[in-house]
């Protein structure tokens, strides 16, 4: 495994945001990370990306111990992220963007910008390449993200809801691209609520609600189980969804 | 360092808490300013400036006494810093701080050398009989002025406080420093609250001014001495705290005076910048946000 | 690159079409601000730190240059040498304490100006800096004393500062730490999960500025050869170092000197129209600074 999280925990003063969450993600696979709004993933994917320094608990990337190890270092050791709400360098070309990136592994300016180019191509970014950031579309903005990170050549990316504020054919362009990257030798590890990508894309799903994770296994368990059915629709859902199908069941049988 | 009797230092203290009532008087507009526009405004030493060449033309031109001054130049100076936040600072910033930061420097660039343009750079004073007056408490003997000046200084910032707390406008202020986009949505005009609040940092200033040119002078650099006071004040007392600005100019009026006995009158300038730098570096949670 | 040689082989052709000697002043001058401009440049255009108090490394370049001659006897070539090297040390210093504690935007720019201020009062206080009165190097024109009889000399010594400059602007707009250094003044947090030390970033930023400005300083003191507190720690150069390129494109390779010659030709062309009025020639500058920010020009240089 790739990831090894043990009993993650932050507390925010009186808050606290994630309590004791432990999970593993198996390398070269795409693994999801659900759960309700407020539930603590963002917070989970800055400890582990170390935007944050976890209050207790210990993660392991790739066999090593990188607690509290802060963000740029982590980035140099293989480990990228994407933000939530989108973050170009709003001043500069979509080159100049994903070449930052670049210039983590290829100090030469000719060397950062051809590999600048080669992953914009694998993203569809090719005709955009001169453009400014700042006049890309919601969807455009995603994928400059996503190139930006991964031209730091990472082992793990870590996806923040990549694909909120896309419509449902720009998520369908996206899916296989993000499937390219895993098959490109890139461990993925997403965040998201759009529940089709997650069937779609993931194999194994861990569940958080309330800071604690409640469920794991692969996406057709994990949406059956009663628990993460409670922790999205309430206390007693399970059960009521459960009484419906049944009534359904017998109606069928008898009618 | 030199030791000096307690009768010194206790009249170099008092000296200072008088001064620094009305250092407080200067730092409430800037934190006014900072606590509801969220802007650093580099513009206030040559407001300050400007307030005080008006007192100081009043005086000489019409020979009204700087204490009589006061309630013309108030009024002209909110109309000015209001009309400043509105045509001026308000449409250049459009919320970027780079932008706010150029623009009041801009600002304080243009009425600097403007003064200095019409005012050349001779230091100018003021006389009046009441400058020499000294009122007698116990063993120490105050200057009449720097009492007046304490008096009016702990007044205006009480009924400041009492405005932000009670009055419509002054609640409406403090609903845009909190939660702009909820005080937009409430129906509050925030451009012209940004003006008002911005109008009333110089309606201070020109309080200050006429409280100082008795006991002070003025030439066109005078400003810049009191912005870093000012800024000192306003990070050690906190944003938008009407009394932190007040205790903080106390604080920082009794520092300095005590950094000039000893160490002089040119290093003990020292001594506030070096609290200023101090505390920006250290900055205790209490203080400023983490938000820089 | 061209754009530089061209510039600099125009540049230095100046003297020998021109020998009057108040044109050959305006250009030192010029030069001078310009070079303390590109410094600023460095951390406020391409790093977008912007400092508020650049007389603080302008004045250590002057100081250095004058006391190390005058007290200790060092030649004035190698004591601008150390000037330069003095304000690369006070920078990173500075940026140390300053990038540790976080501060940026509006904080940034506040403690840069204390710490000017404060070296202003210090030098105006000590008599080891000549208090008041301030500092006179003693006139030696000698070429090996860095002093010249022509002003020619001097204007073809301060070009190749500024072209020396020129280049390592080009370079550091072409190189990783110019990327980096682009990417922190874009966005912090994009920058560090690229793998950029933001600290370590700007600290160098702050470095390789304070020693461009301590440079420009250290000429200063060179060709005017008397300065005081409020001639090296003034405000005026603090404001000069910001508006040039602020007004001639921040971040990029040329702004700072257009900016610096657009500036002194605007403060020239007042000076002519209102006569020797005081303050006329910064008053329109604070009021370019105004437009420029309420109605931004589009950049005539390419953005680094």
């Amino acid at each position: 495994m790739i990831l090894d999280v043990q009993g993650a925990t932050k507390r925010f003063g009186g808050l606290l945001a994630v309590d004791s969450a432990s999970f593993t993600v198996a390398e070269a696979s795409i693994t999801g990370l659900i759960g309700p709004n407020g539930a603590g993933k963002t917070t989970l994917f800055a400890m582990i990306a170390g935007f944050e320094t976890p209050s207790a608990g210990r993660v392991f990337f790739a066999g090593r111990d990188v607690t509290g190890r802060t963000a740029h270092l982590l980035a140099r050791d293989g480990l990228a992220r994407t933000f939530q709400i989108v973050q170009p360098f709003a001043g500069l070309s979509v080159r100049e963007n994903i070449a930052v990136g670049a210039f983590l592994r290829h100090p030469r300016r000719a060397d950062a910008l051809a590999a600048a180019d080669a992953v914009a191509l694998r993203l569809g970014l090719g005709p955009m390449l001169d453009s400014q950031a700042s006049s890309l579309t919601v969807a455009g903005r995603k994928r400059l993200e996503l190139a930006r990170a991964l031209a730091t050549e990472p082992r793990l990316i870590l996806l923040d809801e990549v694909l909120a504020g896309l419509n449902p054919s720009e998520i369908r362009d996206i899916i296989p691209v993000i499937r390219g990257i895993r098959d490109g030798g890139v461990t993925v590890l997403m965040i998201e609520h759009v529940m089709q990508a997650v069937m779609n894309l993931c194999e194994t799903v861990h569940v958080l609600a309330q800071g604690r994770i409640i469920a794991a296994g692969t996406p057709a368990e994990v949406v059956r189980d009663p628990a993460v059915i409670e922790a999205y629709l309430g206390p007693g859902a399970a059960q009521k969804l459960a009484a419906q199908k049944l009534a359904a069941q017998k109606l069928a049988a008898h009618g | 360092m030199r030791s000096y009797p307690p009768e010194i230092v206790a009249e170099v203290v008092l000296n200072g808490l008088l001064t620094g009532s009305v250092y407080g008087l200067v730092a409430l507009g800037l934190t006014l300013v900072y606590g509801v526009l969220h802007i650093i405004n580099f513009a206030h030493g040559a407001l300050l400036t400007a307030a005080m060449f008006g007192v100081f033309v009043l005086h000489e031109g019409l020979g009204i006494d700087p204490y009589w001054a006061l309630p013309v130049l108030a009024p002209v100076f909110f109309g000015f810093g209001y009309l400043l936040q509105r045509l001026v600072i308000g449409p250049a910033a459009r919320g970027d701080d780079s932008n706010i930061l150029l623009v009041t420097l801009g600002l304080s660039i243009v009425l600097e050398n403007l003064l200095l343009a019409v005012f050349r750079s001779d230091t100018r004073t003021v006389r009046i009989p009441l400058a020499n007056e000294m009122l007698e408490w116990g063993p120490m003997l105050i200057p009449a002025p720097r009492a007046i000046g304490f008096v009016v200084a702990c007044i205006v910032a009480l009924v400041l406080f009492l405005f932000l707390a009670r009055s419509t406008t002054g609640q409406a202020i403090r609903a845009v420093a909190k939660e702009r986009t909820g005080a937009t949505l409430v129906g509050i005009d925030v451009a012209h609250i940004y003006a008002i609040t911005f109008g009333i940092g110089t309606a201070c200033l020109a309080v200050a001014a006429c409280l100082l040119l008795p006991s002070f002078y003025v030439n066109p650099r005078v400003g810049n001495a009191f912005v870093l006071v000012a800024f000192t004040i306003v990070v050690l007392g906190g944003m938008g705290s009407v009394p932190g600005a007040l205790l903080g100019g106390l604080f920082i009026g009794v520092v300095e005076s005590l950094s000039g006995l000893y160490l002089g009158e040119s290093l003990g300038q020292i001594g506030i910048f070096a609290i200023f730098i101090l505390v920006l570096l250290v900055r205790p949670t209490g203080l400023f946000g983490a938000k820089a | 690159m061209k754009a530089i040689l061209i510039f600099a082989a125009v540049a230095a052709l100046l003297p020998v079409f021109v020998t009057a000697n108040t044109v050959l002043n305006f250009a030192v001058f010029t030069l001078i601000v310009a070079l303390a401009a590109q410094g600023w440049n460095i951390l406020g255009g391409f790093g977008g730190q912007y400092s508020f108090g650049h007389a603080a490394f302008f004045g250590i370049g002057a100081y250095a240059v004058a006391i190390l001659q005058m007290r200790y006897g060092v030649n004035p070539y190698a004591a601008f040498a150390a000037g330069i090297a003095l304000g690369g040390i006070v920078g990173a210093a500075i940026g140390a304490m300053t990038f540790r504690a976080g501060l940026r935007g509006s904080y940034f720019a506040l403690v840069t100006l204390a710490f000017a201020e404060v070296f202003r009062v210090l030098a105006n206080s000590l008599a080891f800096t000549g208090g008041a009165a301030g500092l006179l190097i003693p006139l030696d024109v000698r070429p090996e004393n860095f002093q010249f009889a022509s002003r020619a000399g001097f204007y073809w010594i301060g070009l190749g500062l500024v072209v020396l400059v020129l280049l390592l602007s080009l370079w550091l707009s072409r190189s990783r730490l110019g990327a980096h250094l682009v990417a922190v003044r874009e966005n912090e947090a994009a920058a560090r999960a690229l793998g950029v030390d933001i600290f370590a970033v700007k600290l160098q930023a702050i470095a390789l500025s304070g020693a461009i400005t301590a440079a420009a300083g250290g000429f200063y003191a060179q060709y005017f050869l008397y300065i005081d507190s409020s001639i090296a720690y003034g405000t005026w150069i603090s404001v000069e170092a910001l508006l040039a390129p602020i007004i001639g494109g921040a971040g990029t390779v040329f702004g700072p000197v257009m900016g610096a010659i657009l500036l002194h030709a605007l403060g020239e062309a007042t000076r002519h129209l209102f006569g020797r009025i005081p303050g006329v020639d910064l008053m329109l500058f604070g009021a370019v600074l105004i437009l420029v920010v309420r109605y931004p020009p589009r950049n005539l240089w390419r953005r680094a």
